[in-house]
């Protein structure tokens, strides 16, 4: 059994760990801050598991593969939607504290479902669920099948020439490195910090993904990025009003001639607000107006069970009571469909590398169910442990195969503006291309990473759903799943075959 | 307006000091957005001297990863939800926690923290009971952000002492309600109730607002009374 090395301690990297050390297997957790720490406590709305009376997981594959856009792998995809109900009832039975109904998990709707899907704990869904996983890894710590390391991050991946073989970690603070041998699992989180404002957390600055692409993992997807339709800008960052608002009977609106006009209730008589939030997104990118969600209709008691973690935020970072008055919002960046390429067993192209979560792209194609990232993440974490036990550890005496480049201060804010305004929810060729001139000037690692993505985004002439051109309005079923790779500091870049789903339009 | 942030320094193995910025907001930056912008760039102290970035965590800039608490004006809080418009006086004095070993300037080593809880057992061996009469209960006491901030305000918590104070007693709450190996209230009495002092500052700093008394009172009428 060859010890196992996760790096990142979220919902993704505990999910790995647990299943590693449920089996015997020694796992090293390895990450900048303890796991209470990391981004998965910040999420809020819920997560989605077929459990609803007439709900199947065929219908939560259904419904996952069409808001992406047929872009989302569907064997995996079904994979995850058959695991769901058990995710969420294996989580309710480590303590999670979901809101609950007669004796069953309370279930909502969340966007682009049709039908109550969304298990949940109030607003605070990740860190309820982080306490219970949290307090899992707990036990194998203290059996000593857990080991972390709470304040290193990856300073660069070992290979031989049969793949790789463990990783270097460097101290935050004191910069002191330590090699690790085994199997190693990418577990970072999204690539936040290429940008300048964002929802989650500072933490995920990309740079570890960054290693990894230079050491030759490939990118996929990357040009999808998730806008939620529902942020507000506080200083040095966007907060999230979840979509759980909106299922709560919150509405969106604009004014028009002075008065409200519910453009998505026009626009999706159906889905209404809850709509795919590519297609608010867009909505609102095109209106060009001012855009409020009303949350006046939502009585106090829902507010007290079921979104108290929304109110809060409202009152303390936006001093605004939303029982009162409608929030100004727009959108902001949220999540990364796009990431480390994976197969459906979540290796990388670098035997003995695997990723999951957020970092790695997958279940969510063109754009995410809101409610999917923490289900893909835990059931991608245990996915990924089960084949790096299986395959075990390649041989041979690996060698750092590239070493992180610190990034200076005034390239990396250069980066960010260039990257936020090249890449917003709606792109051309001509800012495309003026974000790549300005990427190439930047040589490091991080800047690379975004430069794939830029290419990548450069590279899709079509309209699809995160990921939108003003020159290219109309999907093109011919684009397939864009693949973006590391060669020196070069970007190389290749379309991939996208198979025949099954689902229609 | 201009505000004056005094700011505690510290190196590795050196001895504290200070250092003044002078920093001009409208009262609606929070004190991790004032940081976040002297640390990532050269800024110049209020004597015009180019300053070294301050080391300090943050993570959500929100309030729910807890990385950020510190001591503001001499209490423990959140610096992402201590905003400039709370200090009228416009001079603020930001400090690491008191309690925890300085790494660096405000960043504080507070492992130990999470050693604790490791030490009292905090799992559960079975599935979590659940009484739905205990559930708000219970998901408060998953809310508890282990910033630390409770420990540093507590007179009786010191590192490195069998007393783990309020995070121990809030986190292991839900344990004991949800489990029925009643194993854990040994650890319980040994690193929290026989040392309390019922000062309760830590109800009151508690940046998440968590109602520490309450589950303080749940979990000594289970551990110790046996309710
Ligand atoms: C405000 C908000 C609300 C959300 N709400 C929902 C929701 O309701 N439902 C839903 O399904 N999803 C939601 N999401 C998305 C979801 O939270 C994330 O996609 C998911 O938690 C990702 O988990 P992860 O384990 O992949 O990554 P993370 O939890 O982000 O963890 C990444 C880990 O990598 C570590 N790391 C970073 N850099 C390094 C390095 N250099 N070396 C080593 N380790 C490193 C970090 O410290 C961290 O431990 C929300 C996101 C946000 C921001
Ligand atoms: S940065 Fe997360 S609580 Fe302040």
């Amino acid at each position: 059994m060859s010890p196992i090395v996760v790096l990142g301690a979220g919902l993704a990297g505990l999910s790995a760990a647990i299943e590693a050390a449920e089996n015997g297997y020694e796992v090293t957790v390895v990450s900048p801050k303890p796991s209470e720490r990391a981004q998965s406590v910040m999420a809020e709305g819920g997560m989605n598991a077929a459990l609803g009376e007439g709900d199947s997981p065929k219908r939560h594959f259904e419904d996952t593969i069409k808001a992406g856009r047929f872009l989302a792998d569907p064997e995996a995809v079904m994979g995850m939607a058959n695991a769901a109900p058990g995710i969420a009832r294996r989580l309710r039975s480590l303590g999670t504290m979901f809101n609950i109904r007669g004796d069953e998990m309370d279930l909502r709707a969340f966007g682009g479902q049709k039908t109550r899907r969304t298990v949940f704990a109030q607003s605070s869904t990740g860190k309820q669920i982080m306490s219970a996983v949290i307090q899992e890894a707990r036990k194998y710590e203290f059996k000593g099948l857990i080991r972390r390391l709470s304040r290193h991050a990856l300073s660069g991946l070992l290979l031989s020439g049969n793949g790789c073989t463990g990783c270097e970690v460097q101290d935050v603070y004191t910069g002191e490195s330590l090699s690790l041998a085994g199997s190693v699992i990418a577990a970072l989180g999204g690539m936040n910090g290429l940008f300048n404002r964002y929802t989650g957390s500072q933490d995920n600055t990309g740079a570890a993904t960054a290693i990894l692409f230079q050491s030759g993992a490939s990118l996929a997807n990357g040009e999808f990025i998730q806008y939620h339709p529902t942020t507000a800008a506080i200083p040095g960052k966007r907060i999230l009003i979840s979509e759980a608002a909106r299922s709560e009977g919150g509405r969106l609106f604009c004014l028009k001639n002075g008065k409200p006009f519910y453009f998505m209730e026009e626009k999706d008589p159906e889905l209404k607000n809850l709509a795919p939030r590519d297609v608010i997104t867009r909505e609102m990118a095109f209106l060009g107006e001012q855009a409020y969600l009303d949350l006046t209709p939502i009585s106090n008691d829902a507010f007290r069970t079921r979104l108290s973690g929304t109110l809060e935020d409202c009152l303390t970072y936006l001093r605004l009571d939303p029982r009162k008055k409608p929030i100004p919002v727009e959108p902001g960046i949220h999540y990364f469909m796009g990431g480390l390429l994976v197969d459906i067993r979540h290796q990388t192209n670098v035997p003995g590398l695997y990723a999951a979560g957020e970092c790695c792209y997958q279940y969510h194609g063109a754009n995410r169910l809101g409610g999917n990232s923490l289900l893909g993440a835990i059931y991608g974490g245990i996915i990924a442990a089960r084949s790096a036990m299986a395959d075990g550890c390649p041989t041979g005496r690996g060698k750092v195969a590239f070493v992180q480049e610190t990034q200076p201060t005034q390239d990396r804010l250069a980066m960010q503006n260039a990257m936020s305004s090249g890449l917003g929810p709606i792109r051309d060729k001509a800012g495309l291309e003026r974000l790549v001139n300005t990427l190439e000037r930047l040589d490091k690692s991080v800047p690379l990473l975004a430069k794939a993505i830029a290419i990548s985004a450069l590279n899709r002439k079509e309209s699809r759903g995160a990921h939108c051109r003003s020159d290219f309005p109309n999907e093109n079923s011919e684009i397939k799943n864009s693949v973006a790779s590391a060669n020196g500091r070069e970007v190389l870049f290749s379309a991939r075959e996208a198979a025949n789903y099954g689902v229609h339009a | 307006m201009e505000y004056t942030l005094d700011i505690a320094r510290q190196s590795p193995g050196g001895k504290p000091w200070r250092q003044t910025f002078l920093v001009e907001d409208s009262g609606e930056s929070s004190v991790s957005t004032i940081l976040d912008s002297i640390s990532s760039q050269v800024s110049l102290d209020a004597e015009g001297e180019p300053a070294e970035p301050v080391v300090w965590e943050c993570g959500c800039l929100q309030g729910k990863c807890g990385a950020c608490a510190m001591r503001i004006n001499g209490v423990p809080r959140l610096a992402c939800s201590a905003f400039l418009r709370e200090f009228p006086k416009r001079r603020i004095l930001v400090e690491p926690l008191g309690k925890f070993p300085v790494i660096k300037d405000l960043a504080v080593d507070r492992s130990g923290m999470f050693e604790s809880l490791k030490q009292a057992k905090l799992w559960l061996e079975g599935e979590a009971f659940n009484s739905k009469f205990r559930h708000d209960a219970c998901y408060q006491s998953a809310m508890c952000l282990m910033c630390g901030c409770c420990l540093d305000v507590c007179p009786n918590f010191m590192p490195d002492e069998e007393f783990f104070g309020a995070a121990l007693a809030v986190n292991a709450y839900r344990i004991l309600e949800q489990s029925e190996a009643k194993s854990i209230a040994l650890e319980y009495k040994k690193r929290y109730w026989h040392t309390c002092g019922k000062s309760l500052s830590c109800d009151k700093v508690c940046p998440a607002k968590l109602p520490v008394e309450e589950l303080m009172a749940r979990a000594n009428a289970i551990a110790i009374w046996g309710k």
